[in-house]
């Protein structure tokens, strides 16, 4: 397969109203071939701003550069850049070969036949059946879809073939919008080490708008978050997570234990997540270099010893409590055999805060399903 | 509960049945009261036959018209939000309002001989008073808004992301629309072709203002019932009634067909 060779994309004090949405002042660096992720709340305006860039609105101050080359008034057809909306963007009446040609099709002919429907469709069958396309089928697994329409796919078929349609052409920049967000949580999976896969192998500039952390943390090179139309943090997911720039970011991130981990095979359905040697099991069908979180309610602190029925029990001390509302965040440091302690943060309620009396530098018991455990 | 709903189900079916019945029973009246003998030789005579080539062709003309103006106002319509546009939506829709009669002296005053654009038309040799060109513009006056609101509903169901990938795929505008747009929504822009151009034949009021010669069908058939009787108009009617039906049923088919 032909690299793609994405280039640097540059967002200089960019300026968009569109849609209901603003988005003001904008600056914004990926790299040439890095994995850039957008993360943001619906209503952030990040649909928007990939539109910006690849020239279906007008920005009303800032430039736009690709590669070193100002495309702020490129229209869209002339950029060369890819992209992938979240469903429903695959050509109806036409057949997955034919879908994946469209932009071949286009680049073949002359600018008179192009502009009528009949020619059109006749190029387009022509260009379906040039290796170009049966390779992009081929890598993006799809090749036994070639003859079918849109309507006989899965969601995640579906989003394969729009990814094989804009990778065809090899675009200078892939945008990719929610692509993941319309489908079921085992295709999810599967499309992610897909794009993980892709990106690896071709090189490509890939920018990709989510609403899911999980997913920044799982696919993103760096992150950033946009919040009502600016930049509340741009780092590396392990940054973000681990320093919010803004209490917006720290809540939108959410999930307070997060940690690098090695998952290896367990016992029947379970994996064992070795982090700094601490070993946790979880309930996933993931191995190697992994991140796992556990949400602050799944997680039970005790005086005594937990009862077994938990997977993961383990001994730490309390390193801080912090009081919010109903709910009291005690975070326990948990030593690890290999390093540095882990720092698990558990949510109690006022009142077992009270029965627990628990207070900095006592020794505690926590614990938490393997069900509770998120690996990403 | 389902008996009542069963119950329910029958009574607004004979309430419909009889409005079915109400359309379906004068026409099928009017075809069979006239012999097949009698229609062939209605068929043969020169008159009849001028009139309903005329009729036929002077909608079709205005379809074409429609299709060639009302295609880009659909899309319009359908795509960019601007001021006024109710307006202009309100303004598609007013003559189906408009009692054609009055559309026709609308027309008048504006194509009319002594009117500025008749004059300009004249000029090119383009007569509307009592002239085919006349029977058109009328035609099109009262019929278009079925054609435009068509297409544009059409256009509407189109997603515009899909617009918006074909763009980033190298399509321009115009190729986007060929390829993508019109292929998609030319169902309903046929739909509205059908309907337009059968509104359009049956026209009367408009048409008889502008031109009551050369005469298109309907202005015959009210003629000679005027003229010399329902007995005299009767097969002209039959005639009108049975060639109108049996072109909408095979448009109507050729448009089903299409669709698998």
């Amino acid at each position: 397969m032909q690299s793609v060779d994405g280039e640097s994309l540059r967002l200089e004090g960019l300026t968009v109203a569109a849609g209901g949405f603003r988005i003001a002042n904008l600056n914004l660096e990926v790299a040439a071939g890095e994995y850039f992720v957008l993360l943001g709340p619906t209503g952030a305006g990040k649909t928007v701003l990939l539109e910006t860039v690849a020239g279906l609105h007008r920005p009303l101050g800032g430039r736009v550069w690709l590669g070193g080359e100002d495309i702020t008034a490129a229209p869209p057809e002339a950029r060369r850049i890819g992209f992938v909306y979240q469903r429903q963007a695959l050509f109806p009446h036409m057949t997955v070969a034919e879908n994946v040609a469209f932009g071949l099709a286009l680049r073949q002919q002359p600018r008179w036949k192009r502009a009528l429907p009949g020619p059109g469709r006749r190029a387009r069958r022509r260009a379906s059946r040039r290796p170009e396309v049966a390779a992009m089928l081929a890598l993006l697994r799809i090749a036994h879809l070639a003859d079918r329409f849109p309507a006989h796919l899965s969601g995640g078929e579906r989003q394969r073939v729009a990814l094989a349609r804009a990778l065809v052409l090899r675009p200078r920049l892939l945008l990719l919008d929610e692509p993941l967000s319309a489908l079921d949580p085992q295709h999810r999976e599967a499309l992610r080490a897909e794009l993980r896969r892709l990106h690896a192998e071709l090189g490509a500039t890939v920018v990709h708008v989510t609403h899911d952390f999980e997913e920044a943390v799982a696919l993103g090179e760096r992150v950033a978050v946009l919040h009502r139309g600016r930049f509340e943090q741009v780092g590396t997911p392990e940054a973000i997570f681990r320093r919010p720039a803004s209490r917006f970011v720290a809540e939108f991130v959410g999930m307070r234990n997060i940690f690098a981990a090695e998952a290896e095979p367990g016992n029947g359905r379970t994996a064992r997540l070795r982090a700094r040697g601490l070993i946790a099991a979880a309930v996933t069908a993931r191995r190697g270099a992994v991140h796992f979180a556990v949400r602050p309610e799944d997680i039970v602190l005790a005086r005594h010893p937990l009862d077994s029925s938990l997977r993961n029990v383990f001994q730490g001390q309390v390193a801080a409590v912090e009081q919010r509302g109903a709910l009291a965040y005690v975070t326990v440091a948990v030593p690890a055999p290999e390093g540095e302690p882990l720092p698990f943060v558990a949510a109690v309620t006022a009142p077992s805060l009270e029965n627990l009396r628990l207070r900095p530098g006592e020794t505690v018991w926590l614990g938490f399903k393997a069900s509770a455990v998120h690996v990403f | 509960m389902m008996r009542s709903r069963r119950r329910f189900l029958i009574f607004f079916a004979a309430a419909g049945a009889l409005l079915v019945a109400f359309i379906a029973w004068p026409l099928l009246r009017t075809l069979l009261a006239s012999p097949p003998a009698v229609l062939w030789r209605t068929w043969q005579e020169g008159e009849v036959r001028a009139a309903i080539l005329l009729t036929f062709g002077a909608s079709a003309a205005a379809t074409g018209l429609a299709l060639l103006f009302g295609i880009p106002l659909a899309y319009v319509l359908a795509r960019a939000d601007f001021p006024g546009k109710t307006l202009v939506e309100a303004v598609v829709d007013i003559p189906v309002v408009v009692p054609h009669s009055a559309a026709g002296i609308a027309l008048l005053m504006v194509f009319g001989r002594q009117a500025f654009l008749g004059k300009a038309f004249a000029l090119a040799g383009i007569r509307f008073v009592s002239a085919v060109p006349g029977i058109v513009i009328a035609m099109l006056f009262v019929s278009l808004a079925f054609l435009v609101n068509a297409a544009r509903d059409g256009f509407r169901a189109v997603d515009v992301r899909l617009e918006a990938v074909a763009r980033t795929l190298g399509a321009s505008p115009w190729e986007t629309f060929w390829q993508v747009t019109f292929p998609l929504a030319w169902r309903s822009v046929l739909s509205g072709v059908i309907m337009m151009w059968a509104r359009g034949l049956s026209e009367f009021g408009a048409v008889v203002i502008l031109a009551y010669h050369p005469m298109v069908a309907p202005v015959l058939i009210f003629e000679r019932f005027e003229s010399y009787g329902l007995a005299y108009a009767r097969p002209v009617a039959s005639l009108v009634i049975l060639i109108s039906l049996g072109v909408f049923l095979i448009l109507r088919w050729v448009g089903r067909d299409a669709k698998r």
